[in-house]
Parts: C-alpha cells; sequence; structure tokens
C-alpha cells in the first residue's frame, strides 16, 4: 500500500535520529530554505575544502519527509567531490520526477548511488509532499553555488 | 437541522479521493457551495450579465438590481443598514481598507493598536505596515491556558494613547470566541474604534452588528457558502463616512475634474471600479440558503458536532488539542497534535482516507509559537459535517499512530 511505502522505517528513523544534526563551528557556508506555505524549515552548513565536502551539519523542523531527506542528504554529500554532489542531486532529482526517466546518470559514476535516499522514492506517488523532499536540496544547491562563486 | 438534506445540496460531497467518499473538514480555509449558489451565479452569467450603476438598457439595471440585491441581503443578515454594506476583494482586503483608510491619517507616534497573539496574518501584517507608516505602536494582548484571550491586564493597558482595537470574533486555530463585548467596552471608554475580524464568526454564528456595538466587521463570503472574490466591510455609517477611500476609479466617485474629485456616498465610495458582481449575487443566495437554514441553527449543530469531536478525540493517545474545552466558549475549528507526527504527515494519511484537514501554522505563526507547536493538523466543521465525519477522523489518527509506530 503506498503509505507503507511512504513511510518506510528508514524515513521514520532519520526523522526521529536525524544525522548531522547540529552547527558546525569551524569555517562553513550556510543556506536556508523555507517552504513558505507550509512552514517547513531546513538549514545546511558544509564544509568544502579542495573540491570535496568534508563536514556537514543541519538544522530545521518540519515533517518526516523534508527532515528525513535533509538527514539523509547531509550524510550522502561527505567525502564526495563537488561533481560528485551534482551528480547525487541529479539522481536525486530525477527519482523525484513523476514522469520518470529523464537524463538519469550512468548508475556506475560514484555519485549517482543513492543509498538510503532511495527510501524517499515512494514520495513521487504523492505530489503534494515532493516539494517537502526537495527542500534540503534546494538549499544544497544554494550551498554549491556559493562554493563555486 | 436535517444534516442530510443538506449534504444533498452541496455536488462536492458526492465525490470520492482515493477511492473514499470525500469528508470535508476543512472549512474554516473555505466552505464547500451548494447547488443553489452555484446555480444563481451560473444563472446570472447566463441571463444577466452586464456592469453594474452605468447602463440604461434593461440588462445593465437588472445586473444592478442583482447586485444591490445581494448587499441588501446581506445586511439584513447581520441587522444592518444596506448603505453600511461595502462589498470587498475579502476579510483581508476589508482589514487593509479600515488600515490604510482610517489609520493613516489618524494615527501618530506615540499612539497604539491593541491586537492579539492569536490574530490571523492578515489582521496582523496591515497593521504593522500602518505602524511603520506613523509611528504608532502595536501591543498584543495574549492567551490564557484555556486558549482564550487574556483580558485581565486590559485595565492597565487602555488609556488615551490606544487609537484602534482589532480582533477576531473566532479564532481560526483553536476555535475560542473572542472576548468582544468586553473589549468593546474598554476600546470606547478611551475614544478607541474597535474592530471585529468576523471571518470565522459570521459563517458560524448568528450576527447583530447592533447589538455588538462595533464600529467595524470584516468577512469573507466563501468561508460561508458563497463565491470566492468577495467579502463585506461593515461600518458604522460615521465611521465609514469618515473613514479615507483608499483606492480611486470609476464607480466611487461624485465629479471628476483634472486636479481633484468627490467621492459618492457610502458604501459607492469604497467600490472602485467593476465589482465582483456575480460573486455579490452568489454572496446574497449564501446568505439566503443561511437564513433558511437559521443561524441559530448552525450554531447549535456545530455546538454538537464539536462536542462529540472532542470528546471522541480525547481518547486519541498521545493527543494534545490546542482550543477551549467548553463549547460554549468556542467554534468548530479543532486543531490538533499527535504525538511526534508532523501535522503534514497526518494530513496526507488522512487524506488516503478522502479525509481533508488543514495542516501547517494556519496563517496564524505568532500564535503557533506562543502554543509552542511547530505546526498543527486542524479539523473544522460546518452544516454537512456529521459525527460519522468525526468517527473517520478518529480511525484515521488511530492508523496515523500505527504506521509512525506509536
Ligand atoms: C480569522 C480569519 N481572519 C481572516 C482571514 C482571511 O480571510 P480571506 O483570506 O478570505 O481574506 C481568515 C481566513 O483565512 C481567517 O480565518
Amino acid at each position: 500500500m503506498s503509505l507503507q511505502e511512504l513511510y518506510r522505517g528508514v524515513i521514520l528513523d532519520h526523522y526521529r535520529n536525524p544525522r548531522r544534526r547540529g552547527k558546525l563551528t569551524a569555517d562553513h557556508i550556510h543556506t536556508e530554505g523555507k517552504n513558505p506555505s507550509c512552514g517547513d524549515e531546513f538549514a545546511l552548513d558544509v564544509i568544502i575544502e579542495n573540491g570535496v565536502v568534508t563536514d556537514s551539519a543541519i538544522q530545521g523542523q518540519g515533517c518526516s519527509i523534508s527532515q528525513a531527506s535533509g538527514s539523509m542528504m547531509a550524510d550522502a554529500i561527505i567525502g564526495k567531490t563537488l561533481d560528485e554532489v551534482q551528480d547525487l542531486a541529479h539522481t536525486f532529482k530525477v527519482m523525484m520526477t513523476i514522469e520518470e526517466g529523464e537524463n538519469p546518470i550512468d548508475p556506475d559514476r560514484p555519485g549517482a548511488v543513492l543509498g538510503d535516499l532511495e527510501a524517499l522514492q515512494g514520495v513521487r506517488k504523492f505530489p503534494v509532499r515532493i516539494k517537502c523532499a526537495d527542500l534540503p536540496w534546494t538549499t544544497l544547491a544554494d550551498a554549491l553555488e556559493q562554493a563555486t562563486t | 437541522m436535517d444534516v442530510a438534506r443538506i449534504r444533498k445540496d452541496f455536488p462536492i460531497l458526492s465525490r470520492t479521493i482515493n477511492g473514499k467518499p470525500l469528508i470535508y473538514l476543512d472549512s474554516a480555509a473555505t466552505s464547500q457551495k451548494p447547488q443553489q449558489v452555484i446555480d444563481t451565479v451560473s444563472d446570472y452569467y447566463e441571463r444577466i450579465n452586464a456592469n453594474v450603476h452605468r447602463g440604461a438598457y434593461t440588462l445593465a439595471d437588472e445586473a444592478t438590481t442583482a447586485y444591490e440585491g445581494a448587499r441588501s441581503r446581506v445586511a439584513q443578515f447581520i441587522n444592518a443598514s444596506s448603505s453600511e454594506v461595502v462589498f470587498t476583494r475579502g476579510t483581508t482586503q476589508a482589514i487593509n481598507m479600515i488600515a490604510y483608510g482610517w489609520g493613516l491619517d489618524r494615527l501618530k507616534p506615540g499612539d497604539k493598536i491593541v491586537l492579539t497573539v492569536a490574530e490571523h496574518h492578515s489582521n496582523l501584517v496591515p497593521w504593522q505596515i500602518i505602524a511603520r507608516h506613523t509611528g504608532a505602536e502595536l501591543v498584543h494582548l495574549g492567551i490564557d491556558s484555556d486558549y482564550r484571550i487574556d483580558i485581565s491586564d486590559i485595565d492597565r493597558i487602555f488609556d488615551d494613547s490606544v487609537k484602534i482595537v482589532s480582533i477576531s470574533g473566532m479564532s481560526n486555530v483553536t476555535g475560542a470566541i473572542g472576548p468582544i463585548a468586553e473589549l468593546t467596552e474598554a476600546a470606547h471608554r478611551v475614544g478607541a474604534i474597535m474592530i471585529v475580524d468576523a471571518a470565522q464568526s459570521v459563517p458560524h454564528m448568528p450576527t447583530d452588528v447592533q447589538a455588538l456595538g462595533v464600529d467595524f466587521i470584516a468577512f469573507s463570503s466563501h468561508k460561508m457558502l458563497g463565491p470566492t472574490g468577495i467579502g463585506v466591510l461593515w461600518g458604522k455609517r460615521e465611521r465609514l463616512e469618515a473613514m479615507e477611500p483608499v483606492e480611486g476609479g470609476g464607480e466611487m466617485i461624485l465629479d471628476v475634474h483634472l486636479q481633484e474629485s468627490t467621492w459618492a456616498p457610502i458604501p459607492h465610495k469604497f467600490e472602485a471600479g467593476t465589482p465582483p458582481i456575480a460573486q455579490a449575487v452568489g454572496l446574497g443566495a449564501a446568505v439566503d440558503y443561511l437564513t433558511e437554514i437559521g443561524m441559530e441553527n448552525v450554531r447549535e449543530h456545530e455546538k454538537q458536532i464539536t462536542a462529540y469531536a472532542l470528546d471522541r478525540l480525547s481518547e486519541v493517545p498521545d493527543i494534545k488539542i490546542f482550543g477551549p474545552s467548553d463549547v460554549a466558549m468556542r467554534g468548530g475549528a479543532v486543531s490538533l497534535a499527535l504525538g511526534d507526527i508532523h501535522a503534514h504527515d497526518l494530513a496526507t494519511i488522512l487524506d488516503e482516507d478522502g479525509i481533508a484537514v488543514r495542516a501547517g501554522h494556519h496563517c496564524a505563526k505568532p500564535l503557533m509559537r506562543e502554543m509552542k507547536a511547530i505546526s498543527t493538523a486542524r479539523a473544522s466543521f460546518y452544516i454537512y459535517n456529521t459525527n460519522e465525519d468525526v468517527d473517520a477522523l478518529v480511525e484515521g489518527l488511530h492508523k496515523a499512530r500505527v504506521i509512525f509506530g506509536l
């Protein structure tokens, strides 16, 4: 049943025990995102050294989908190069797109591995909730933009 | 009140959502529309449509009669005179009109505007803007442990510096009925004007502006069975006459010269441009529908269903209800939180069973902070809701607990 697909154990686990929750003290990039219509908030701290994400931390509040997505994302980007992070974001976006199969990334590329994030694919069946899953990723996109300018 | 018969008038209630019959529990956001309103609006477009107050031909006259007829129905509904009923875009525009039209020229630094922490954003933000323009200060009454407006301090707060008091007649979050009589008395004692945001009260309980004794009220058609895009600003004649129009244009003038103009008498001086005519006519039909049922009966029905809901909901483990427990003090908007399940997740789970509830901050973020709730799910009732709808909600909440492993 689709509700069970939406609220998988992994998602509830990340919602209740978010990884990397807190703030970074060392020099870092900080970006914030909000969904004003529903009130979900997400903020991301990242440290990028020599083109590699070396640390991340998250803050925010909201529904299980937005917060779990952020927790998984914060974990998944660690140790990745900026290109790999872009691949990851793109793979996630394709997974969230209702029309499947637009420009999927070669699954063998290291950035394309979603891991826990795959649990979020059930969200696709609930179009009004896709923006919840997306919120941390727009915050990440802002951080990547800051890192490259 | 025959709810089964009423339900037959609402075509949308025969819809299914996710294969289940729609259970609509979001009337505080907007109500559904009976066939009588839908037919009146389409009939207007099919047979009468013309601009109002402009043409000498039959259609124009009929359109004007229909539009003005709606105004007099609304006036009767709240025991006012027609010239005191201004059609607006809704509650939000009505409050903005008072804020700008009354507040901008009169307020000065040191003056106070008294609001409450429980207001809808539409009764907070316009006053913030006016306060910034004029240097006036905003004062907010708090809420007590029963989620009602705390008026224990009003003797200290109300002095000659208070010029405007604006509070909601019924909260869209907690359902609490506002202390209108006490605040009207306090406001008038110091020479302030009293405004009621009646967006939730007019649709759900009898309203008599003469008995209320306030200066202005504002409400929206779409929350009382009528179309979107229209609402009402009611003001006492002398208040409206003394108030500046915020918008200029056609329809609102007496005479126009190149450098200056004179205004039409009330209510028309506040209705610049072509008004939402079909919507006004639809609102007239909605008022007829509610009048036929009787607002006393509407209120009684909602007290009954709210009491039933509060009772049944209290059986659900981990639930927290944000609102007064005594139905005499409240309307049928019931906000709740269930354990650590976020309101959006609750709304999604309920939607799978066709149950529509609102989730989020309900356009009242300061109140949410005050209640230490990030977001709540809100079920709200109207004339077409039944105890079975409440049962379905309770069942849905049990299901959510299972999905979230509570
Ligand atoms: C108490 C209250 N005030 C004001 C409003 C604003 O009404 P509208 O959006 O129709 O202008 C609402 C409804 O959303 C409300 O519940």
